[in-house]
């Protein structure tokens, strides 16, 4: 009994020392070489079981996976859209409060005026006209003949109203004619309109030296529009010997195609002259 | 029914005219979608409202436009007068007949413009206008002859659909 106790102990003790010099052998690095031996083929098959299940796997559960995906990209889709939409209704809106900050400064650099906004929102339908209509009319104070502007400059008169709209006749309508007075040289002239857009000068006196970059103004001769207000400059001048006047061609400096927002001058009314002209039946 | 069509369609094309398609010019010409859609209406053989449209056309073109009321009017039921002339006869070749409507009409309308307004006092030089607007115009008017005269005829087949022989 002893004999067989004796020898189970040295057998256990026999393990303990196995085990205990196997974990210090391992614990030092001396059995990596066994481990490496050992545990690559399984490591290998183990990879190439994984790879197989989940190709399997993705092979069984894609279909699921591709409406969930085509679901998603719908939706991220319509956000898209929709965020698109956003920009696009930001970027008016900056563009709009950028023209308004500029006319809200022209309106307190110039306070004698008293002044309605309107958006230009349609052209005339006939190209041989050159008019512009504003959502303004007749219920906001718009009379006919009232001076169109911008924060650059002259646009134009308004020339029908109706009770929600009017009419703008722009400063480059081949009818238009206002009287003008050139900045540096002091001259007087007259400013009209052309089929191609164009701003020509007429009746400059051959006295009167004009010179490329004078600043063309308004006189408010002949009671239409309101004095000094900006038009343009002298591109060129031409001056003929054997003519009585001179001509010049001016720049505007209102973009006329990109016409969006302008201001109405509403306390300013013109002056009817016809019956001041003389006709030829008068004594 | 149509008549009321014509007032929905004409006064839309009237705000797309206005809108959008007088901002893009051509030299400075510009298509005239109204008249366009007036002639491939009075072109098509079974429409028997040409003429309400021709009135109700101009006048939706008049009210926004500095030309002196009545030019649009007479000019597009000059246009369908000469529309419901070549329908009778080139009726086997329809799209040649929109060209020919659709060319007469635009001179039509811009020399009655032209006339007009060198009645009232705003007269334009004549060669610049044939140059940069009338000549322009008819290219577009042209251009765009064919995908309206498809349109139109579709609404007008919509319409008056063809009665079957039993």
């Amino acid at each position: 009994m002893w004999k067989f106790t004796s020898t189970r102990s040295v057998l256990t003790f026999v393990i303990a020392l196995l085990a205990i010099g196997l974990i210090v052998m391992a614990l030092s690095g001396y059995l990596a070489p066994i481990t490496r031996l050992v545990l690559n083929p399984i490591i290998a098959a183990q990879t190439w079981l994984s790879t197989r299940y989940q190709a399997i796997q993705d092979f069984i559960t894609t279909p699921s996976d591709l409406a969930r995906l085509r679901l998603r990209n719908a939706e991220l889709e319509a956000d898209n859209a929709r965020l698109q939409a956003q920009v696009i209704e930001l970027q008016q809106q900056i563009a709009e409060y950028q023209v308004l900050s500029t006319l809200l400064d022209y309106v307190r650099a110039n306070p004698q005026n008293e002044y309605v906004t309107a958006s230009v929102i349609g052209r005339d339908t006939s190209p041989f006209m050159r008019y512009v209509i504003i959502n303004r009319g007749s219920d906001n104070g718009l009379v006919r003949g009232m001076p169109v502007i911008t924060q650059q400059g002259l646009v134009g008169r308004i020339a029908a109203v109706s009770p929600g709209a009017a009419r703008v006749q722009l400063i480059t309508d081949p009818s238009s004619s206002i009287n003008i007075r050139l900045q540096q040289s002091e001259a007087d002239a007259v400013l009209m309109g052309s089929l191609t857009g164009e701003l020509m000068l007429d009746l400059i006196p051959q006295s009167d030296s004009v010179q490329v970059g004078d600043l063309v103004l308004t006189s408010g001769l002949g009671g239409e529009y309101p004095e000094n207000l900006l038009i343009g400059q002298v591109s060129g001048v031409r001056q003929v010997e054997a003519a009585l006047f001179q001509t010049a061609s001016v720049q505007p400096v209102v973009d006329f195609t990109q016409l969006r927002i302008v201001l109405v001058i509403t306390n300013f009314r013109p002056i009817d002259i016809t019956p001041l002209l003389p006709t030829p039946s008068a004594p | 029914m149509p008549i009321l069509l014509g007032f929905l369609i004409l006064g839309g094309l009237t705000v797309v005219q206005s809108a959008i398609v007088s901002r893009m010019p051509m030299l400075q010409g510009t298509a005239d979608l109204v008249l366009l859609a007036i002639a491939a209406w009075a072109l098509h053989s079974r429409v028997t409202t040409h003429w309400h449209w021709a009135v109700i056309g101009g006048l939706a073109m008049a009210i926004p436009s500095g030309v002196p009321f009545g030019v649009f009017p007479a000019a597009y039921l000059l246009m369908v007068l000469l529309a419901h002339l070549l329908r009778q006869r080139v009726w086997r070749a329809p799209i040649l007949a929109m060209f020919v409507v659709v060319f007469a009409g635009t001179m039509v309308s811009h020399g009655l413009t032209l006339l007009t307004l060198w009645f009232v006092g705003m007269p334009r030089p004549l060669f610049d206008s044939l140059n940069l607007i009338t000549l322009p115009s008819l290219l577009l008017n042209i251009l765009l002859a064919v995908p309206m005269y498809v349109l139109i005829g579709d609404l007008a087949k919509w319409l008056y659909p063809e009665e079957m022989e039993v």
